[in-house]
């Protein structure tokens, strides 16, 4: 680094604190990270305004593609862009490879444990996960039992969530096994950021990223039923008042099949078509992109038209692939997610390569009376919500707000985990033309159809408040590019 | 494709058609208020809220540019500006994945723009500029449509809505004109009778492709003749039916499944109609009878469209 340099580096991060988070872009001691120089010398050497004049243009440019997310309970102005950094994060090609090594290895027996459950449930035989923590769960299926899934693959989309730890190392926070989301804003921030900050892209020699909704379709494809060579596969949206209706239309541009709602499909004699111009056409792999919940009115819940009547009977009969299978949500339970590392050694007989993040289970009496003497320093969730919801983080809690929480776990001791709160590693982030560090996840997106395949790098999601240490774009949240290394 | 994409298709581009009709006519309208010698604000102003199919709560109150407002951002007014935008954006949205990007952002710059605070100050300082920019915002997104869009049914049903509903609009419009056009008040000067008629021609678009027929020699006759019978204009009525049955016949062949013989003979009957009636005969019978037969006739090819091809019962698909 010239000595020019780093005056203006000086005046970049003014006073850029670092705390006992892992930060991304400084060592403790406050060097750069090595793989950091050439972003932080090339906004070093940008003009004053010259960030704030691409923010803007990158701005724009989310709004006029209609990137928008919507935004539940308003009528007006429903539509927000996704708040988003401009700065890349910086992920180190050996970081990467054993973030991948150890998803593959987890997605793996995260899948077995799904066939396993659904058919002979051996695991719960062999008592590595108590029978009743399995059965008590709201996602669990009982539908699905002895179902032939196609390819023996439950779990084809996987958006896993992984955090940094402050020893550096990377733990997995959630499996999301349902209907991930957040995809399309890796695939649109990587254009943008490869429009902003082009000559800095390809000096990195960052990894692409822009297959993966052809590694999507073929995924899909792989799926299909036997003696359906030319398979007509369709994604099944709740439609566009869902919060992320734009990924869908998106995911079906990108890959060019039809985007289709509950109410343009028809089932007749176990095989489920579309209405089209034209008549009837049979569907043969269904993206589903709807909650188990909603999928089917005579299986499911009965008061929803998002889904298809019928769609169960033509899956059970096998003439039609629904992906994500139904029941998947059994394995992402917030309790079933502290067995994982036992499924990887029970079934793989590896040692988990990613960890977990320590978690106690609340239907415990030992791990509850621990939790509830110190909810001040926990952070509690319910095991079957997402997006940010029905969490306690102590720290930040009010004691009406930990007394609320307090009663609710002493009711329904199984619908709650906690965890110690973690100091999730920071990034860089611009805020008002300044470096300022702010807490970022990594979701990774993975597909798993002959085999599994993970786009190197994934969605890094930042909470945009300072101090915060929630992430999701439902509360405050943003994202940014992340760049894995050559 | 999918019934229900083709149908916000067929619709989102009848409500930008409908968009572009009520700017013009009120952007005409206006500008014949200028001349204070002909009919009064108020008549003129009725006569337009008829011609764009009598929407309510937008009876004349003495304040043009008030009721202009009204009529540009009324977002619950079914023939306002904004309200078409809105209702063509909600469509491409349930479309999305039919449409090119360039598409949607076209449109989508246009929604943005007659939603934000600029458009608003345009409206203070200058109407005619907005209503250019609107315009602009309508013909750039059929310019994109018709170069970045796959020429299959999706752009077969885009085209229908529009010929569809401009037909049926460019009649309503004749209906109402023809009288004030045929039946001058005695105490008009012939300079304002001129005017009324650009004003008519305007409101398709149509002066320079008139004089380019007819010279600029004006008369009422001529003008229904060329609106209502040119085969080679686009904003002619019988161009239209023409372009919808093209329209049709594309969406049949590359769907491969016949279209039903009372939507083929519904537009067969339409485009004979006009296509075998001179101007003299129409003139000799009762004209606005006419016109509203073409109305009628293009109602029912809507509703054909919509049995056949969105709405269909499950049995008769099944039963093919």
């Amino acid at each position: 680094m010239s000595a020019g340099h780093s005056v203006e580096l000086e005046t970049l991060f003014g006073d850029y604190p670092l705390d006992r988070a892992f930060d991304e872009m400084r060592e403790a001691n406050g060097e750069l990270r090595s793989h950091y120089r050439a972003l932080a010398e090339t906004l070093a050497s940008l003009p004053a305004d010259e960030l704030q004049r691409r923010k803007q243009s990158a701005d724009l440019s989310f709004l006029t593609q209609g990137i928008t997310f919507t935004v539940y309970g308003r009528d007006e102005g429903t539509e927000r862009i996704f708040p988003y950094d401009l700065l890349p994060r910086l992920i180190t090609g050996a970081e990467w490879d054993h973030i991948e090594r150890g998803l593959t290895q987890r997605i793996t027996a995260l899948n077995l444990f799904l066939r396993d459950v659904y058919s002979d449930a051996k695991i719960l035989s062999d008592r590595v996960i108590p029978r009743e923590l399995v059965y008590s769960c709201k996602h669990y299926r009982r539908q699905m039992r002895g179902l032939q899934v196609p390819r023996n693959v439950y779990i084809a989309v996987v958006g896993s969530d992984l955090l940094r730890l402050n020893t550096g190392e990377f733990v997995v926070l959630e499996d999301n096994l349902r209907v991930p989301s957040g995809v399309s804003y890796m695939l649109t921030n990587r254009r943008v950021m490869k429009r902003t900050f082009p000559q800095l892209f390809s000096s990195y020699g960052v990894r692409p990223i822009e297959h993966y909704a052809q590694l999507l379709l073929a995924t899909l494809r792989s799926l299909a039923p036997e003696g359906r060579p030319e398979p007509n596969i369709v994604l099944l949206t709740p439609g566009v008042f869902n919060s992320a209706y734009f990924e869908h239309t998106y995911l079906a541009r990108q890959m060019g099949i039809d985007l289709v709602e509950g109410r343009d499909l028809v089932t007749h004699d176990n095989i489920v078509y579309m209405r089209t111009t034209d008549g009837l056409k049979r569907v043969d792999v269904i993206y589903r992109r709807v909650d188990d919940d909603f999928s089917d009115p005579l299986v499911f819940r009965g008061d929803s038209s998002l889904g298809c009547a019928g769609l169960f009977n033509a899956y059970r009969a096998g003439n039609v692939t629904v992906t994500n299978a139904f029941g998947t949500g059994l394995a992402d339970d917030k309790a079933v997610y502290a067995y994982v590392p036992r499924m990887i050694r029970y079934y793989l007989n590896e040692d988990p390569i990613l960890p977990n993040v320590e978690t106690y289970l609340l239907s415990e009496d030992k791990e509850r009376k621990h939790v509830l003497a110190n909810l001040d320093k926990l952070v509690v969730k319910a095991v079957g919500e997402s997006g940010g919801y029905g969490m306690l983080i102590g720290p930040h809690s009010t004691a009406k707000q930990r007394e609320e929480f307090a009663r609710q776990i002493e009711a329904n001791p199984r619908n709650y985990i906690a965890q110690p709160t973690l100091d999730f590693s920071r990034a860089p982030c611009l805020i008002n033309n300044r470096l300022e560090p702010r807490h970022v996840d990594l979701r990774p997106y993975v597909l798993f159809g002959d085999k599994v395949n993970i786009v190197p790098g994934g969605l890094t999601r930042v909470a945009l408040e300072k101090g915060s240490l929630v992430v999701n774009s439902s509360q405050g949240g943003g994202s940014k590019d992340t760049w894995v290394l050559e | 494709m999918l019934s229900r994409v083709a149908d916000s298709l067929y619709w989102m581009s009848r409500y930008l058609e409908r968009a572009e009709n009520t700017v013009r006519q009120l952007d005409v309208t206006m500008s014949l208020m200028l001349d204070t010698g002909g009919a009064s604000a108020e008549t003129r102003w009725k006569r337009l809220l008829v011609s764009l199919g009598k929407p309510t709560g937008m009876e004349w109150n003495g304040d043009l540019e008030a009721m202009a407002q009204k009529l540009i951002f009324d977002n619950l007014c079914p023939a306002a500006v904004t309200y078409c935008l809105n209702g063509a954006r909600e469509n491409a949205r349930q479309a999305r994945e039919e449409i090119s990007t360039e598409q949607w952002q076209r449109l989508n710059r246009l929604f943005h723009h007659i939603h934000s605070p600029n458009a608003q100050a345009q409206f203070g300082s200058s109407i005619n500029d907005l209503l250019a920019s609107v315009i602009d915002g309508i013909h750039l997104f059929k310019g994109v449509s018709d170069t970045t869009m796959i020429h299959g049914q999706g752009w077969q049903f885009i085209r229908l809505g529009r010929y569809l509903e401009r037909a049926y609009a460019t009649a309503t419009m004749l209906e109402v004109y023809q009288e004030d056009l045929f039946n001058p008040q005695e105490r008009e000067h012939s300079g304002y009778q001129y005017l009324e008629m650009v004003g008519l021609l305007r409101c398709c678009t149509s002066f320079e492709a008139y004089c380019q027929v007819y010279t600029a020699d004006l008369a009422p006759d001529r003008i229904l003749e060329f609106l209502l019978l040119n085969r080679d204009f686009p904003h002619a009525i019988l161009y239209c039916v023409d372009g919808i049955r093209s329209a049709i016949e594309s969406i049949q062949r590359a769907g491969g499944r016949r279209s039903p013989d009372d939507l083929t003979a519904g537009i067969g009957r339409l485009h004979a109609l006009l296509g075998y009636t001179s101007i003299n005969e129409i003139l000799a019978g009762d004209t606005h009878a006419f016109l509203h037969t073409i109305r009628e006739q293009c109602l029912r090819i809507h509703e054909q469209i919509y049995r056949y091809y969105v709405h269909y019962s499950i049995q008769s698909a099944l039963a093919v």
